[in-house]
């Protein structure tokens, strides 16, 4: 079985600066690191590695720099590593990244199934997986909190929807996204490190896509055009309050259920 | 000793509340059961008045008056010591510095943090931080006050490369048991002027005096930081690996051993998994430095060393989710030790380094011979272990009997290998036997009489540390 993960790599901080003419993020000066949900992603991957016997290879589209992903996925015990870097893909809205995405599966020879995190820690729209599975024209479900069973033909799997769990059974090829939390990921490995220091990373351009039309790609070929990005508003405002234990800790419930961070146990 | 207090009484009370505002002089009977208790299970006096202050002048009145009438006074900070040090013994005076708990002032350009000692470690780390400054003491309850911290001489993780609470006092603002205020130390870096009381008051336990400001050290703030989490095949074979480790070309910040037991605990307590439990035993180390690089030649140089020394891998924590998942863990240990039975005291014994192994081996060994569980993780690069004595369901007779006898061989152990009774909790009353039994009568002497000259009517924290044998 031929598993593809999904990966890419975002600012190594959550205080992102935002280049207030241009409204894109500022990556210049600040450590990288994958995107902390395509971790649960490589995890689910390296138990079906496991259980499985899987082939994995993971794909990411980004500059040269983005190699230090792959190697990392190298250290956690992917097999293979694909990367999509090209200027012309440069500038890549959510639309023109999933195609671009999909054109390099199709010339890697596609997979059995594909795994996505649930999104990215600096775009956050979530959307590039089922936008890559629409362009495959595969199965896609989003969600994905337990796996139950992966066969040649299909996987079985429960998506964690706002009010209930639905199980279902999605056919292969298809595309999954999975939750934080599926699985806790593993550390990558300093033994594997040095085992794979030397592997070779295939390196696919827009002259390698299927289709080599550069209007597809990148600022060109993405439909959505971004007005202003801003940090969302802060606050450090704190109050304290005074009363007998009880009184405090009715409060204090009452507080937290209001505010919403009380889950009704399923 | 008790009967040569003054008991308190109503006019007492009165007198008090002229110094400071009546609302924070609280009577005894409504003091809250909070008060009457540390982190050491099985220890409850209420004192008979809780004073919350707000300044060394207050502090120094209320010192004034207990001399005078002698009244015990039993300092206190956030309560969350581990061997009973701010409980009031004797009744008489609480004081809560809690409220004293504002940062005065941070100078850039001597590297210094003066502040009151109600700050908690947690807001100190915050606050330097966001001015790119380091505070490096870094023991595990974050929620306890810096005076609290000074006052045991506080350890915690860093100890390996940066050292310990002492190393990071600069000057200290102490209100004696007359109640005069001394002013020791200061913001210089060098000081061969005469005895170092600011390094007698560090560690007293509020038995000399009553800090009530502090000067800080600090140090740029390093940026880069990351953690190895390395499976050994036994516990022996990961701690016989910790010198050769520290060795090796970059000290790293944290060495700590975790048993695979002890993982499988948190994780039920948390919920949540560990990155890996496969192993046996485990250390974990973190480095910080001030670049990328040089954070790559520390970690690659100690995983090296560690491979060859038996390690089965080493796995890179070098984000903060990854740090998260790991360091949760830890810090839940206690917590998690403390939920699967139904009490627990702790031995907080420091031993060389070399001896490491051997001391935890040994206490190993004491399960079998009393029966007990007999759990352990901590500080493996600093030698400073933390053996905990689960009671689980032993009846009370049966349970101080072999505590005793398990705490006994441990610290006569300790003792043979050049140890000391604690590495950073203090003596407070729980250890005050063990302090006793491993001094030579000079030192014992020595002590006593530090506390004569200090305190001579008593009156500070009385049966703390030093006193009856």
């Amino acid at each position: 079985m031929k598993i593809i993960v999904c990966i890419k790599q975002v600012p190594g901080t959550s205080e992102v600066e935002i280049d207030p003419k241009t409204g894109v993020l500022k990556r210049d000066g600040v450590e990288s690191k994958m995107n902390p949900y395509d971790l649960y992603a490589l995890e689910t991957a390296l138990r079906f590695k496991q259980t499985h016997g899987a082939e994995i290879t993971v794909v990411t589209m980004g500059p040269p720099q983005a190699e230090s992903v792959i190697r990392e996925a190298f250290m956690m015990g992917v097999d293979h590593g694909i990367i999509l870097s090209d200027r012309r893909f440069g500038g890549s809205d959510v639309l023109a990244t999933a195609y671009t995405l999909s054109q390099g599966i199709k010339t890697s020879g596609g997979a059995d199934l594909i795994i996505c995190g649930k999104q990215t820690t600096d775009g956050d729209t979530a959307q590039v997986g089922a936008e890559l599975a629409e362009f495959l024209g595969i199965a896609h479900v989003a969600g994905v909190s337990q796996i139950h069973e992966l066969s040649d033909r299909e996987i079985a799997l429960d998506l964690d929807l706002p009010l209930h769990i639905e199980s279902v059974k999605v056919k292969l090829p298809g595309l999954v996204c999975v939750e934080k939390g599926i699985y806790e990921p593993r550390l990558p490995s300093f033994r594997r490190k040095l085992e794979t220091a030397g592997r070779d990373i295939k390196v696919y351009t827009l002259d390698d896509m299927v289709d080599t039309d550069p209007n597809h790609y990148g600022l060109s070929g993405s439909p959505t055009q971004v007005k202003r990005i801003f940090p969302p508003e802060s606050t450090n405002t704190h109050e304290s309050w005074e009363g007998s234990d009880a009184e405090l800790a009715e409060r204090l419930f009452e507080l937290l259920e209001d505010r919403k961070f009380l889950q009704q146990l399923r | 000793m008790s009967a040569s207090y003054k008991k308190f009484n109503s006019d007492d009370l009165a007198e008090l509340r002229k110094i400071c505002s009546p609302d924070r002089v609280i009577p005894g009977a409504e003091v809250s059961e909070d008060f009457c208790h540390d982190e050491l299970s099985g220890t409850f006096h209420r004192p008979d008045v809780l004073i919350k202050v707000a300044s060394a002048e207050e502090v120094s009145a209320i010192m004034k008056y207990a001399s005078k009438n002698r009244i015990p006074v039993t300092p206190r900070g956030q309560g969350t010591g581990l061997v009973g040090g701010s409980v009031a013994l004797f009744g008489g005076i609480m004081i809560d510095l809690s409220g004293m708990n504002r940062f005065l002032e941070l100078d850039q350009e001597n590297m210094t943090l003066t502040l009151e000692p109600g700050v908690l470690l947690m807001e100190i780390s915050k606050f330097v931080e966001e001015h790119n400054l380091f505070y490096p003491p870094d023991p595990g309850e974050k929620t306890a006050t810096i005076g609290g911290n000074i006052n045991t001489n506080a350890g915690g993780m860093r100890a390996v490369k940066y050292g310990v609470t002492r190393d990071y006092v600069r000057g200290l603002e102490v209100v004696l048991a007359d109640g005069s205020i001394i002013e020791i130390g200061g913001k210089v870096v060098k000081n061969s002027s005469g005895y170092s009381l600011k390094d007698l008051i560090v560690g007293s336990e509020g038995t000399l005096g009553i800090v009530t400001k502090a000067i800080l050290r600090l140090l740029p703030l390093p940026k880069f930081k990351l953690s190895l989490l390395v499976p050994f095949p036994d516990l022996s074979s990961a701690i016989k690996a910790v010198p050769a480790v520290i060795r090796a070309n970059s000290v790293p910040t944290a060495v700590e051993f975790m048993e695979r037991e002890v993982i499988l605990a948190a994780e039920q307590f948390l919920g949540r998994k560990f990155p890996d439990n496969s192993s046996d035993a485990y250390l974990l180390l973190t480095f910080d430095a001030a670049g990328k690089e040089e954070l790559d030649l520390a970690y690659h140089a100690a995983a090296h060393t560690c491979l060859e020394a038996g390690a089965l891998d080493v796995f890179i924590s070098n984000t903060t989710e990854r740090n998260e998942s790991i360091w949760s863990a830890r810090g839940a240990f206690l917590e998690a030790i403390k939920a699967s039975t139904t009490e627990m005291d702790e031995c907080d014994v420091v031993v060389p380094r070399l001896h490491v192994a051997e001391f935890v081996l040994f206490s190993h060994s004491l399960q079998k011979k009393y029966g007990a569980r007999i759990r352990s993780f901590g500080h493996a690069g600093d030698g400073n272990l933390h053996i905990y004595v689960l009671r689980d369901e032993l009846k009370e007779e049966e349970w101080k009997k072999t505590l005793n006898a398990v705490f006994n061989e441990l610290y006569a152990k300790a003792k043979t290998l050049g140890g000391k009774v604690s590495g950073e909790h203090g003596i407070g009353i729980a250890k005050r036997p063990f302090l006793a039994e491993s001094l030579s009568p000079r030192e014992d002497e020595l002590l006593s009489g530090i506390k004569q000259i200090f305190d001579p009517l008593n009156i500070l924290n009385p049966s703390k540390v030093v006193g009856t044998k």
